[in-house]
């Protein structure tokens, strides 16, 4: 059975499934989360350095983690849009950026919120933190340079170059707390070593990762729709979406 | 993990402001990510018709 992929590359045909799949991943990220949030609330220990206060961990680590990946598969379909010159590759980067400023925005959030009972500080100049308020940046960039331009296609390849240029950052964000000496703390949890916490506030944190991906393709998926009809609002699928739906 | 009392719950040990304080925001912010997620394909079907 062979499946040809670039009929999934014409928005017209993308549309639909791209509803359904976005309704599925939806349903998945509300249960991840219920499950995600009863493991981290109800089942989790105390931890015994840092108290209840831990508990940030269940959003903190999992934004953080999809603010790095938002960034590389915004860029890696910026790429992709570039190379191969396809509608749908652009409309993808463009869905992207917002939610993986959303995630950043969250990660930034909850670890000042964290940072202030364990630090002591809501905020450090420290290499983690001023890397990861650099990919905030770079999402507000991309977002507000594709806004300043009309014409959409011109937009994407001017969004593409700074998307792929800011790339850069995502491994400084990643090896900041081994290259610098930073008040964040070191991986917690890699393909290398065993991690170094509780199975139940570890499998808490993976299942929450779960339920932000699931809710990130989801939202990315309905922003993707939206920028179908907005770029594509003269072609007769368009309208014939546009008469059903009323 | 047993918490005894929802006034525990609440409390965090002592945390409520900080754990709380994070999940309120990234729970009110995916939310308003979905209001205009709606509000913005509404806008773009009613710009088409």
């Amino acid at each position: 059975m062979s499946i040809n992929w670039f009929k999934y590359s014409s928005p017209q045909i993308f549309f639909p499934v791209a509803g359904r799949l976005a309704l599925g991943f939806g349903v998945l990220a509300v249960l991840a989360c219920a499950v995600g949030l009863y493991l981290g609330f109800f089942v989790a220990p105390t931890d015994a350095q840092q108290g209840e206060s831990y508990r940030i961990i269940f959003i903190h680590v999992p934004a953080a983690w999809m603010s790095m990946f938002l960034y590389v598969i915004m860029a890696f379909w910026a790429g992709i849009g570039l190379a191969f010159n396809t509608r749908l590759s652009g409309m993808m980067a463009s869905a992207i950026a917002p939610t993986g400023a959303l995630f950043t925005f969250i990660a930034l959030w909850t670890g000042s919120f964290w940072g202030k009972p364990t630090w002591g500080t809501w905020w450090v100049w420290d290499a983690r933190l001023t890397s990861e308020l650099i990919l905030l940046f770079l999402y507000f960039g991309f977002m507000a340079l594709q806004a300043s331009i009309d014409d959409p296609r011109r937009a994407d390849k001017a969004g593409a170059l700074l998307a792929l240029v800011g790339v850069v950052n995502v491994p400084i964000i990643y090896f900041s707390v081994k290259w610098w000496n930073t008040l964040h703390q070191g991986a917690s949890v890699s393909l290398t070593k065993a991690p170094t916490m509780a199975a139940t506030m570890l499998t808490g944190m993976l299942i929450m990762s779960f339920a932000f991906w699931f809710y990130s393709i989801a939202a990315i998926l309905l922003r993707a729709r939206c920028i179908m009809l907005e770029r594509e609002r003269s072609a007769d699928w368009a309208g014939q979406y546009a008469r059903g739906a009323a | 993990m047993s918490w005894g009392s929802l006034e525990n719950f609440l409390a965090m040990g002592g945390y409520g402001l900080y754990v709380w304080g994070s999940y309120a925001v990234a729970f009110a912010l995916i939310v308003t990510e979905l209001a205009l997620l709606v509000r913005r394909k509404r806008i773009a079907v009613g710009r088409i018709r």
